[in-house]
C-alpha cells in the first residue's frame, strides 16, 4: 500500500496534485489520441492511477474501481492532500470483499478530474496555461475510453470486475454496455442509467454558484491567482444535502444549536447543520478544482444510456455475457431504487445475469461509502461467485 | 415469496425434473435454497426473482443471480423463451392472478415446473368438515386473516386450469403427508385426496 509523507492540506498542495501528482501516471502521446464524444481529439493526455495487489500471470484478476463525482484514485491509501484514509477502505483491502490479496485492484482519476489525470487544471500544451474551459466537454463514455486505454497499457484484455457507485456506477454501466466483452462482472451501486431532471437541476445550482463567484474569473482563476472559494463551497453545500436523507440529518443534528444556548437573531451559523455544511463546503475547496467540478457534473448530466440505443435500455446490454450486481439504498433520493430497478429490468429483458439488492438504511445516497454490512455481504457473495466462475477461486 | 415454512420435500422432485445445464428461472426463490441445489447438482444457469428483500439479499450473498420482484407484475420484463424451465415452487397460491402467472411462465420458459400445497387433501377436507373452520395445519400454519396464501386450489382445480390455458402436463408427481410419491397409475381423484403436495411439469 502506498504511503505518503504527512501532507499539508491547502490550495498549493491541490494544484500540485493536478499537475504533478503523487500517483503513478501514464502519458498517452500524439500517437494515441482519445476521440471524445464532443468530436474533439484529445492528445496528448495523461491518466493518474493507484493500484493495489498483484496482477496474475494471465492478467485475469484485475478489478477496476470507478470513483464518484468528487472522489479520486486514492481508494485504499492515505490521501495526499487531506491526509485521510482511502475513501473505500471499508470495501477494498486485504481480506475485504474486494480482496487485494487476491485481486489486482486499479483505480484511475477520471478524465476531467483534478488529481493528476488530464482535466481543466492541467496545462494545455498549446498555450502553456491551464486548460480551464478550453478543455472539451468530457462524457462518462470518454472517461471509460480513457480507462480502456489504461487497461490496454497494462496488457489486460478483460477485467474480472468493474465496480463503482454513483458517477462510478454510471461508468460501470457504460463499460458493460460499450466494452461488454472486456467486463466479466459488473457492480453498479446507487446509480442509474441516466441523470434525472432533478439531478441536473441540483448540478446546475452548483455550477451557477461557482460561476457567479467573481473570483472564478471566467474560469481563469489559476492564472489570476484567485480561488472561487465561496462559489465552490456553496455548490458543495447544496450537493451534500442531496447525499443524505432527512431522517439521517435530523438524527445527527436535529435543531441543535452550535456552541450556543440561544439563537443570535443574526445570520451566523446558529444551527449545527449550518456549521456542518459550511465546514463541508470549505474543506471541499481545499481538495477540489472548481472547473473540474463543472466538468464532472456536466458529464453526469449528459449520461443517458437508453438514449444511445433509441430509447431502449435493454438494447444497451443486448447479448451481454457480463454478470451484474445492482445495489440501491432505501433512503437514497438522488438515485432512488426505481432507477436501479429500471436497470435490472432492462438487464432481464436482455437476458443478462443480474443480482439486484436494495439495502435498508436511512443514510441516503452516501450509504455506498459507509459501513453497510448487508451491502458488503451482497458484494462479497457476488464477487466470490463470479471469481469461482472465472476460475480465480476454487469451487 | 415462497411461504411454506416446513422442510421442502418438493425440492428433490423438482430437481429430478430439470435437465443438467439448463437455463432456469426460479420465481419466488426465497433464500435461494432450491437454486443453489440446482446449481450444485444440475449445474444449471440459474436466476431468481423474490418478493422479500431479505430473501433476495440472502440469495445474492450466496452468490446467486437474484432480483427483487413480484410474480404478478414483473414477469413481463422477461423475454419470450429465455429459459428452459421456469419454476414456481409453493408460490402459485400466493399470487393475485394465478392463471396469468401460469401463462407468463410458459411464455418465458419452454417448460414450467409448478409445485403447490393441495387443498383437496383429506385432512383439509376433514378439518373443514369437522371443525367448520378454515384449516390451519403444520404445513400451512396461517389463519385465514393473515395468510399470504390467497388462492388455494386442489390438484383437480389445477388440472382444469392447465387445460384452460392450453398447457400440456408432461409429468405430475403427488407427495403424501410423508413426502413419498403416490403411485403414478392412481386416478386424479385419488391424488386429490391423498396428495398433500403436487409438482407439475408443464409445456406449451
Amino acid at each position: 500500500m502506498t504511503k505518503f509523507s504527512k501532507p499539508s492540506a491547502g490550495i498549493d498542495q491541490k494544484s500540485q496534485e493536478a499537475t504533478n501528482p503523487h500517483s503513478p501516471v501514464v502519458d498517452f502521446g500524439v500517437d494515441k489520441p482519445l476521440h471524445l464524444d464532443s468530436g474533439v481529439s484529445l492528445s496528448p493526455f495523461r491518466i493518474a492511477y493507484q493500484s493495489y495487489g498483484e496482477l496474475n500471470a494471465d492478467k485475469s484478476n484485475a478489478i477496476l474501481i470507478c470513483h464518484a463525482l468528487t472522489g479520486d484514485q486514492h481508494v485504499a491509501n492515505v490521501h495526499p492532500v487531506t491526509g485521510k484514509n482511502g475513501w473505500w477502505e471499508t470495501l477494498v483491502g486485504p481480506g475485504k470483499p474486494i480482496d487485494t490479496d487476491r485481486f489486482f485492484v486499479l483505480c484511475s482519476n477520471v478524465l476531467g478530474g483534478c488529481l493528476g489525470s488530464t482535466g481543466p487544471a492541467s496545462i494545455n500544451p498549446e498555450t502553456g496555461k491551464p486548460w480551464a474551459l478550453d478543455l472539451s466537454i468530457i462524457t462518462i463514455a470518454d472517461m471509460v475510453r480513457a480507462q480502456a486505454m489504461l487497461i490496454d497499457h497494462f496488457g489486460i484484455k478483460q477485467l474480472f470486475a468493474v465496480v463503482g457507485g454513483s458517477m462510478g456506477g454510471m461508468q460501470v454501466l457504460e463499460w458493460a454496455s460499450s466494452h461488454s466483452d472486456r467486463v466479466f462482472a459488473a457492480v453498479a451501486i446507487a446509480t442509474g442509467a441516466r441523470h434525472s431532471s432533478q439531478n441536473i437541476a441540483f448540478h446546475e445550482v452548483g455550477r451557477q454558484a461557482v460561476m457567479a463567484d467573481p473570483e472564478w474569473k471566467e474560469g481563469r482563476y489559476l492564472e489570476e491567482g484567485t480561488v472561487p472559494r465561496k462559489g465552490l463551497s456553496v455548490a458543495r453545500m447544496a450537493a451534500h444535502i442531496t447525499y443524505l436523507s432527512e431522517t439521517a440529518l435530523h438524527r445527527k443534528f436535529g435543531r441543535n444549536l452550535q456552541d450556543r444556548q440561544n439563537v443570535t437573531f443574526g445570520f451566523d451559523a446558529d444551527f449545527q447543520i449550518e456549521s456542518y455544511l459550511r465546514h463541508q463546503g470549505m474543506s471541499f475547496v481545499d481538495r477540489f478544482d472548481p472547473n473540474s467540478y463543472l466538468y464532472m457534473t456536466r458529464a453526469m448530466d449528459y449520461f443517458d444510456l437508453a438514449a444511445e440505443h433509441q430509447g431502449r435500455l435493454a438494447d444497451a446490454f443486448a447479448g451481454s455475457r457480463t454478470r451484474f450486481c445492482i445495489v440501491s439504498f432505501t433512503s437514497d433520493w438522488l438515485f432512488p431504487t426505481s432507477e436501479s430497478r429500471t436497470v435490472a429490468h432492462a438487464l432481464n429483458a436482455a437476458g443478462a445475469s443480474v443480482s439486484f439488492v436494495e439495502i435498508e438504511t436511512d443514510r441516503g445516497h452516501d450509504a455506498f461509502l459507509l459501513d453497510e454490512p448487508e451491502m458488503f455481504s451482497a458484494i462479497n457473495g457476488f464477487i466470490r461467485s463470479a471469481a469461482r466462475a472465472r476460475g480465480l477461486l476454487q469451487p | 415469496m415462497s411461504v411454506n415454512t416446513t422442510p421442502r420435500v418438493d425440492f428433490d422432485v423438482i430437481a429430478s425434473l430439470v435437465n443438467p445445464g439448463a437455463r432456469v428461472l426460479d420465481v419466488g426463490c426465497g433464500d435461494g435454497e432450491l437454486l443453489e441445489l440446482l446449481q450444485n447438482t444440475k449445474n444449471v444457469d440459474g436466476r431468481g426473482v423474490e418478493l422479500s428483500q431479505k430473501g433476495v439479499n440472502e440469495s445474492v450473498a450466496r452468490g446467486l443471480s437474484v432480483i427483487q420482484g413480484d410474480a404478478d407484475s414483473d414477469l413481463k420484463y422477461y423475454p419470450d423463451a429465455g429459459f428452459d424451465y421456469v419454476i414456481l415452487s409453493q408460490t402459485l397460491q400466493a399470487t393475485r392472478n394465478p392463471k396469468n402467472v401460469l401463462t407468463e411462465l410458459l411464455r418465458i420458459g419452454e417448460k414450467a415446473i409448478v409445485s403447490f400445497p393441495n387443498f383437496g387433501h383429506w385432512r383439509m377436507r376433514a378439518s373443514l368438515l369437522v371443525n367448520g373452520r378454515m384449516p390451519v395445519t403444520e404445513e400451512l400454519p396461517y389463519s385465514w386473516y393473515d395468510t399470504p396464501n390467497i388462492h388455494f386450489c386442489t390438484i383437480s382445480d389445477f388440472v382444469d386450469m392447465t387445460k384452460e390455458i392450453g398447457a400440456q402436463v408432461e409429468t405430475a408427481v403427488a407427495l403424501n403427508a410423508f413426502g413419498q410419491r403416490i403411485g403414478f397409475n392412481m386416478p386424479w381423484g385419488f391424488w386429490n385426496l391423498f396428495g398433500q403436495q403436487a409438482v407439475f411439469l408443464l409445456r406449451r
